[in-house]
């Protein structure tokens, strides 16, 4: 009988085929969505109206990334969120199968393959690199180290007008009270080696821009992360009549969506010389102060746009003064939820409700200009409706590309396996093969002292 | 190819009082399969990312060949962690997923086809490298994933529990080709492992730690044959040593009615002791007329031989709970029923390990 390991019990997940190695759940089960390549069999799952992904993998790795990915979600870093290991599965005829881990799917969540293989214009490359570093940087702020950082371990959301990433595989991660110089610099080696090797791997699909080179986008991670990183961290000395410039690093780091919640400051023996550094920050500046004043929980740089326009609001009614929680309800009910509501039903699997008022706002911005007058909110709302969001895919639970550049897949529920028409031939014969399967089926958790002397007496 | 050596080197963690690597001396040869072993939290992997940058030395040296990496950050030390990124790129072929390091390293590309061909040949791979890797079984893209750090031919391999996600079957299998490919190719190899078996299988020499201390280091026999210490003998070795204390008496160490013999002069190099703990191999001990007392829990058979499984008789209630469990391996031809009283004794006094009670170390020769 399987066994589930749960801190949201789901009962939804017990009658699953468990019994059954999940390369080989029928197709019923499962939903073909867009995902990166993994070593060990992952496949995602329809349980009632929700998709989780689920993972094979042995029982130890599981166990540690349930709870990692728990420490991690409770720490509000950007992680999936962990829903269960199913241990103890059988096979029909007895056999032992490896547990399952069991995450939520990341509504409107983008592998970059599904995104690279739709065509992705190096603008974008830009900012997918721009939020996988933020998020390997915030991982470092909390002390995980991850060691296979990779893009197929992430997900990106679409956040205003750049991306958020998530990460999703945490099985080789490790968290320490505080990360190592060496530590980080071990990751950011993984990071290029992985990345590097996933863009010549799109290279070699066809599915990179051409104008894109492999090298230098990698070698731009470790420069846009060292940047990130000394902005973070970094100690910062002035004379004392700089002083103003400890609320200009503050601000620099409310800019980059942090809060300064302990900044250690210190004056030379003489008074003569300031020194800052910056101690704890915690991300998500403006997705808080959002969802203090209206309750929406949105990526950070959607929360940053909804913020600038609650202040053109608050600007247009002329009431700068009016108390701020107040006007944020009156934004909510006239601005924001009007656009919202006013996208069709079977529009609104293609875009999250404030990445829509994100780019309202934009094609408001776009229209105006074009056409020299004002247009108001709720025309531009359905301007966007008709000329964008109804020619655009599904993101909600975006369809696997079962066909990239032409070419279908072998397996649309696994990329690893390559394209249909790759057909090499039988496999070569391979001795190693042989020899291993002679080896013992198990480790039979006996030191086999005498062969360890006879290989001793032949050794030279 | 290099050596490598750790010259007092020690790791606190911050917050830490006592630390997680405490002073560690070891040299290990130029070529040399050095397994570091020990429970969770000994120290082994610490030592390991001293050694690959990780972590900072607080206290000591780190030496590769004759190049003090101490401070040296993990991309110039020339090392390379083994499997630590086996995802294999579904568009590139074999040969293409082994070198593109190699590509993003500079390498040119003639080379890289040299060093791409000759770990093709070492792994078994020649035939795959134009094919694509989605065909691939479990252990040939472990292959690959070797043939990964074979090709950037550093001074040194470094793995840290590199098959604890691998299932059992794989595990045996790649726990045998590593061995084999290490001998081959030459490379001082570091492997970290918490299992002891794995460590004697595949280690030139083995160095066992606990509690960040490095408690022996020695061929794979000479921790078997020769524990320095208590720590030690328990470790290494499944089943286990069985631990006896017993009293000093006149030739031995008494264990319930039966003197243990027990050099003299062994017995001399602890003088003060009152009691001693003796160990004896499951294979060293006999069912014989003259022995100590066992009431037999369980016969194991595995074939000709077996174990068997007992506990001391005559012990109170509370002491049974306590005791160790004694294991003999015997031949099942003449095994004693479960429930039965027998007498066990050592095959040859050779075989009886002495140890102090104070300092827990190998009295015995």
């Amino acid at each position: 009988m399987p066994r589930f390991l749960s801190s949201r019990p789901d009962s939804r997940l017990i009658p699953l085929p468990w019994e059954l190695p999940l390369a080989e759940w029928p197709t019923s089960q499962l939903v073909a969505l867009p995902r990166g390549i993994s070593r060990h069999v992952v496949r995602f799952i329809k349980v009632g109206s929700s998709v989780y992904a689920a993972k094979e993998v042995i029982e130890d790795m599981a166990l540690h990334e349930f709870r990692l990915l728990s420490e991690l979600h409770r720490a509000g870093t950007p992680a999936v969120e962990p829903l269960a290991v199913v241990t103890g599965r059988l096979s029909q005829d007895g056999e032992p199968l490896d547990p399952v881990l069991v995450t939520r799917h990341l509504q409107f969540s983008l592998p970059y393959r599904s995104l690279f293989a739709q065509g992705v214009r190096p603008e974008t490359v830009s900012r997918l690199l721009d939020a996988m570093v933020l998020l390997l940087a915030r991982l470092h702020l909390v002390g995980f180290m991850w060691r296979d950082v990779s893009l197929s371990n992430v997900l990106f959301l679409r956040d205003a007008g750049e991306f958020a990433a998530y990460l999703v595989d945490a099985e080789t991660g490790e968290i320490h009270p505080h990360l190592t110089d060496g530590q980080r610099a071990h990751d950011l080696e993984i990071a290029t080696v992985n990345l590097f090797g996933e863009f010549c791997d799109l290279e070699a699909g066809n599915m990179l821009d051409s104008s894109l080179n492999p090298q230098r986008l990698v070698d731009s991670i470790l420069a846009r992360y060292r940047e990130l990183w000394a902005e973070l961290t970094g100690a910062e000395e002035f004379a004392d009549t700089e002083a103003f410039r400890i609320e200009k690093r503050v601000r620099r780091l409310n800019a980059l969506g942090f809060d300064v919640a302990e900044l250690a400051i210190e004056t030379s023996a003489d008074g003569n010389r300031i020194r800052i550094e910056p101690k704890v920050v915690d991300a998500g500046h403006h997705s808080r102060r959002l969802l203090r004043l209206t309750g929406l929980d949105v990526e950070e740089n959607q929360a940053r746009r909804l913020l600038n326009d609650l202040d053109t609001f608050r600007a247009r009614q002329g009431s700068s003064n009016a108390d701020e929680p107040v006007l944020a309800h009156q934004w909510l009910t006239e601005c924001f939820q009007p656009v919202v509501e006013a996208v069709p039903k079977e529009l609104r699997g293609k875009r999250e409700a404030a990445q829509v008022y994100h780019e309202v706002l934009d094609y408001r911005w776009y229209a105006s200009q074009r056409e020299h007058r004002e247009v108001p909110l709720l025309e531009a709302t359905h301007g966007y409706i008709r000329d964008v969001l109804s020619e655009l895919p599904d993101e909600k639970i975006a369809a696997a590309p079962g066909v990239i550049d032409g070419r279908e897949l072998a397996n649309p529920y696994d990329p690893s396996h390559g394209f249909i028409d790759e057909d090499e031939g039988p496999m070569p014969i391979d001795p190693w093969e042989d020899a291993a399967t002679a080896e013992p089926a198990t480790p039979t958790g006996f030191l086999d002292i005498a062969a360890l002397r006879a290989r001793q007496q032949d050794a030279p | 190819m290099a050596t490598v050596t750790f010259k007092g080197a020690t790791r606190i963690y911050p917050g830490s009082d006592h630390p997680a690597v405490d002073s560690l001396d070891l040299e290990i040869g130029d070529g040399e399969f050095m397994v570091l072993v020990g429970p969770s939290g000994c120290g082994k992997s610490t030592s390991l990312r001293m050694l690959a940058g990780l972590e900072e030395v607080n206290a000591g040296k780190i030496f590769i060949g004759d190049r003090d990496v101490t401070d040296l950050p993990p991309k110039d030390r020339d090392i390379a962690m083994v499997f630590q990124n086996y995802a294999l790129y579904p568009h590139m072929t074999v040969a293409d997923n082994m070198g593109f390091a190699l590509r993003m390293a500079g390498v040119p590309k003639a080379e890289r086809d040299v060093r791409v061909m000759e770990a093709a040949k070492l792994l078994g791979l020649e035939e795959y490298l134009n094919r694509k890797p989605k065909a691939l079984s479990g252990g040939q893209r472990q292959r690959v994933a070797m043939g990964r750090a074979i090709v950037r031919q550093p001074q040194v391999f470094l793995m840290d529990e590199p098959l604890s996600n691998l299932d059992a079957k794989l595990r045996v299998s790649t726990r045998t080709q590593i061995a084999a490919l290490q001998q081959r190719l030459g490379v001082t190899t570091v492997y970290v492992t918490h299992d002891q078996i794995e460590a004697m299988t595949m280690g030139h020499r083995v160095a066992v730690m606990k509690d960040g201390i490095l408690q022996q280091v020695d061929s794979p026999l000479s921790l078997y044959d020769k524990p320095n210490n208590l720590f030690v003998a328990g470790f290494i070795g499944s089943p286990a040593m069985n631990l006896m204390e017993g009293a000093v008496t006149e030739g031995g160490v008494r264990i319930g009615d039966y003197v243990l013999p027990v050099a003299r002069e062994v017995l001399a190099k602890a003088p003060s002791e009152e009691t001693l703990t003796v160990g004896i191999r499951p294979e060293n001990l006999t069912i014989a007329e003259k022995g100590f007392d066992i009431d037999v829990d369980l016969v194991e058979e595995l074939g000709a031989d077996g174990y068997l499984y007992g506990t001391l008789s005559g012990l109170s209630e509370d002491e049974k709970a306590h005791a160790q469990q004694i294991v003999a391996r015997i031949s099942t031809r003449t095994a004693p029923q479960r429930g039965s009283s027998i007498k066990l004794a050592a095959t040859d006094p050779a075989t009886v390990h002495v140890f102090s009670g104070k300092t827990q170390e190998r009295i015995s020769g």
